[in-house]
């Protein structure tokens, strides 16, 4: 039972930072149709940028809110400078850019920083809280509760504000959108900083648990692009839920069957979906129309 | 003039001439390794074009084929004695066969759905390889035994120089020649509508299949050309940044055009060379270049190149 | 003799109903008009016709084979060929390319001997171009044959779909809405272009919006609406057929109850 309580806790750590990551793809995806593979890039970002300004002696609170502010600025540029100077190149293409701009983030990174591992002090201390017998690490809520905060706010921000509603209209109807007046590159430019700084948070609040350094990047875009599918592709809930499970499923795999083989968890879960539901989870199923 | 540049005996003869015509100018040893390296890469992407750029699908995995190519010839020698030409086609038997396997469900995918399930393939592929180290080696790599010819172990860079190009000009041809038959014809037709395709009488699922299952052969090849010329080999070799390698080579050279698959490679493998002397800021140079060939040549270099040719030209 | 026969067909796509309880049989060699007004299920018939959507309910016969739930490229090879309302052409390969493919059936497609590039698949080559460029005569567009697809016109785009499914050489030719975008005198071209397929034994399945097409060269008749059989029978009996006349002047606007009226 306290096994079972503890692989929970460290799945769903895990899964959030996972959500966060689908949760960026799904953002940009909605509002551009680009499949962004330089996600992971901004979640290394976050955690980079915080350690490289704290050891530069910046409190930390002040370095956060900086390396956010980075990552922002990151992902303006990566739309700015690569996505809409490409406007009309094939999804593959566009796929392709995205790669090629993760690789040339990491090369920054391995240059302005270096090629070893960091860590953050924990925000609340490392004295872990017993729960029914198992643990769980003051910074795992801190992971659990970010998450939370960023899907509320974003929910307000799309609900409630214009100019969410009109992001979110965006991602719903281009040209309807445009016709209504809406400056949709700035949208999508607007949602690239958006998913870069989601991304960076999500790399802030982690970083004091599984460590960061330049080349994270990869492995986390793969499995939030994972989640992402797996919650059927623009679908912020589904991008969510499907982040949580797959961290989920990620703990109590590695637990019960094969911990070298936890990598591979999220690649059989998602071969296994898809090749049962070819268009995720939560997907829209719709025959093509001729 | 078009009918010129697009015919397959101008790739085929420009690819001869460049084969044989390089070893005059190379300078030094070096670069018959170089060139290897890019005819062993040319090898695989020509395959990966005929699954991307003819059929119009994407494998964002298929490293994961080079990898089973390549280990083949590593493990089979070394760990049950068996003669390494006999493992080449062992692997190459292996991945046509796991490609046809799981081909059938994954090739039902479209688009983003078959980029996730191609990648997570080939990541598991790569999973597999570093994890059992009691046959692999392990993350570090293992050694492979050089092959042999009547005695004689292959092991210098001009002889897989010429090995590997006569491979590369065999792998074209057969790709050109494909191109220009009925079944290079239905996987353009699919390319363009799946729908109008299967009317025409073309069982869309089984061209998919095969061309998934050609490609995979082709990269098996290469894989396990690469392990026999470098001695050497790591599950690196079918991981998820070598098939982005390997797509970048088709996609940059030019999406369905054979020869731009060679030129992407050539491009690709070269650079990093080049710019080995500042190898701090190799990845730099790769994303850059990637970018800004996709976003100013969308084509890719050699339908771009043609196309300006074409227009130039009375 | 009866080439097709559709016997109950129905489907639904969610709640909407698209084509319900639809019979009907076509006569060998005869040109065989569906008419109806948008969504009437005209288009959504044709894909039961041709294996893209499997039907709900019925079944459908080919020279009285049961050949429901077939897929589309066994269909082909049975002889059904279409063309498409919203066109489906292969942007990527020229003109006679795409003419070309329309021969698979026809052609060796053994995967070695193609890689090989053995005589025996240049032979072939040459023959399935010869006879594209056949096929592109008789349609009419063999000035243009190695230029890419894209830079036809889009009339000439419907006849190169014409061209491609005759290329099949098919017992059943259908035509979703051939003259949609055509001029007068496109479409005046095309009608006699229709006549002369079925001249040569093709029979002809056709859905139009021109009156005056589908009166000038239908044998028979078929009246859709929301999915529904109103009508079917000679162009005479459909055109004086008092159901008919309402629908069309109830909910399709003057126009083209005037052209039903002649
Ligand atoms: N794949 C599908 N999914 C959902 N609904 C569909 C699908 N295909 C057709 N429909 C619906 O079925 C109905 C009939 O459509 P269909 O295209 O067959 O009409 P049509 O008679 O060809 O019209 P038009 O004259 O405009 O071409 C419409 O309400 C359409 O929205
Ligand atoms: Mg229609």
């Amino acid at each position: 039972m306290a096994e079972v309580l503890q692989f929970c806790f460290s799945g769903l750590t895990v899964g959030a930072v996972y959500a966060l990551v689908a949760l960026g793809f799904t953002i940009i995806y909605n509002a551009s149709d680009v499949v962004n593979f330089a996600q992971g890039e901004f979640v290394m970002l976050g955690g980079m940028v915080t350690v490289a300004l704290a050891a530069a002696g910046m409190p930390l609170p002040v370095a956060a809110v900086a390396a956010v502010g980075v990552a922002a600025v990151v992902g303006v540029a990566l739309h700015r400078l690569a996505i809409e100077p490409a406007r009309g190149a094939s999804p593959v293409g566009l796929i392709i850019i995205t790669i090629g701009a993760s690789i040339f983030i990491r090369g920054i990174a391995q240059v302005v920083f270096d090629k070893q591992f960091h860590k953050l002090p924990a925000f609340s201390g490392d004295t872990p809280f017993a729960v029914l017998g198992a643990t769980i690490l003051p910074q795992s809520l801190w992971v659990l509760g970010g998450t939370a905060a960023i899907v509320v706010g974003l929910h307000v921000f799309f609900e409630r504000t214009l100019i969410g509603k009109a992001v979110a209209a965006t991602a719903a109807n281009r040209l309807a959108a445009r016709l209504a007046g809406i400056n949709t590159t700035s949208m999508m430019t607007l949602s690239f900083a958006l998913a870069g700084a989601i991304g960076a948070v999500a790399g802030i609040l982690v970083t004091p648990i599984t460590l960061t350094s330049y080349n994270v990047g990869t492995l986390l875009a793969l499995k939030g692009f994972a989640a992402g599918m797996l919650g059927g592709i623009g679908n912020p809930l589904g991008a969510v839920l499907g982040g949580l499970m797959l961290g989920l499923i990620e703990a109590f795999g590695a637990g019960y069957l094969s911990s070298a083989y936890k990598d591979g968890i999220a690649f059989v879960v998602i071969l296994v979906v898809l090749f049962a539901f070819p268009r995720g989870l939560i997907g829209k199923r719709s025959a093509e129309r001729v | 003039m078009r009918a010129l540049l697009s015919s397959r005996w101008t790739t085929l003869g420009l690819l001869c001439l460049v084969i044989a015509a390089l070893p005059l100018v190379f300078p030094s040893g070096y670069y018959y390794r170089v060139a290897a390296l890019v005819w062993i890469s040319a090898i695989a992407a020509v395959g990966l074009n005929i699954f991307m750029g003819y059929a119009g699908q994407v494998s964002l995995g298929h490293a994961g084929f080079f990898g089973i190519g390549a280990y083949a010839v590593a493990i089979g020698p070394a760990r049950f004695g068996l003669n390494s030409w006999l493992c080449i086609f062992l692997g190459v038997f292996l991945s046509a066969a796991l490609a046809w396997l799981v081909g059938r469900p994954i090739l039902r995918l479209r688009g983003h759905y078959l980029a996730i399930a191609t990648l997570g393939l080939g990541f598991l592929i790569a999973l597999v390889l570093a994890n059992e180290a009691r046959w692999t080696g392990g993350p570090d790599g293992t050694a492979v035994p050089r092959l042999t010819i009547a005695g004689a172990r292959l092991m210098e860079p001009v002889t897989w120089y010429w090995i590997s190009g006569g491979l590369l000009t065999l792998g074209t041809a057969l790709a050109l020649n494909l191109e220009n038959s009925a079944v290079g014809r239905a996987l353009r037709a699919l390319h363009d509508s799946e729908i109008a395709a299967a009317l025409a009488g073309i069982d869309v699922a089984r061209h998919k299949l095969r061309a998934f299952v050609i490609a995979a052969v082709y990269a098996s090849l290469a894989g396990s050309a690469l392990a026999l010329f470098d001695g050497f080999i790591t599950p690196d070799a079918a991981g998820f940044l070598r098939s982005i390698e390997l797509v970048a080579m088709v996609v940059v050279g030019g999406i369905g055009s054979t020869a731009g698959s060679i030129v992407g490679a050539g491009l690709l493998v070269t650079l990093p060379q080049i710019l080995a002397v500042f190898v701090e800021y190799e990845q730099i140079a790769l994303g850059l270049i990637i970018m800004v060939v996709m976003i100013f040549l969308r084509r890719g270099i050699v339908p771009s190149a043609r196309r300006l040719i074409v227009r130039r030209a009375p | 003799m009866t080439l097709l026969v559709a016997e109950t067909l129905g489907i639904h796509f969610g709640g909407v109903q698209a084509v319900d309880d639809v019979s009907f049989a076509v006569e060998t060699g005869r040109i065989f008009s569906i008419i109806g007004p948008n969504g009437a299920g005209k288009t959504t018939l044709f894909n039961l016709i041709s294996g893209i959507y499997r039907p709900n309910t019925g079944r459908i016969l080919l020279a009285g084979e049961d050949v429901t739930g077939l897929p589309p490229h066994r269909l082909a090879a049975k002889g059904i060929a279409r063309t498409f309302q919203n066109l489906q052409v292969f942007y990527g390969m020229t003109v006679i390319e795409n003419v070309m493919v329309g021969r698979h059936l026809r052609e060796e497609r053994r995967l070695v001997p193609a890689m090989l590039g053995l005589p025996s698949v240049t032979r072939q080559n040459r023959a399935t171009r010869k006879k594209a460029h056949e096929i592109l005569a008789f349609v009419g567009l063999d000035e243009r044959i190695d230029e890419p697809a894209g830079a036809l016109s889009y009339g000439d785009l419907r006849r190169l779909e014409i061209g491609r499914a005759l290329a099949l050489e098919p017992k059943l030719l259908l035509l979703d809405e051939p003259a949609a975008g055509c001029n007068p005198v496109e479409t005046a071209e095309l009608i006699g272009l229709v006549r002369n397929i079925a001249e040569q034994g093709v029979t002809i399945v056709l859905v139009e919006h021109d009156m005056r097409f589908v009166m000038q060269i239908s044998d028979r008749v078929l009246v859709l609406d929301g999915g529904r059989m109103l009508a079917e029978g000679s162009p005479e009996a459909v055109r004086q057929n008092p159901e008919v006349v309402a629908a069309y002047l109830g909910r399709h606007g003057a126009r083209e109850a005037g052209y039903a009226r002649g």
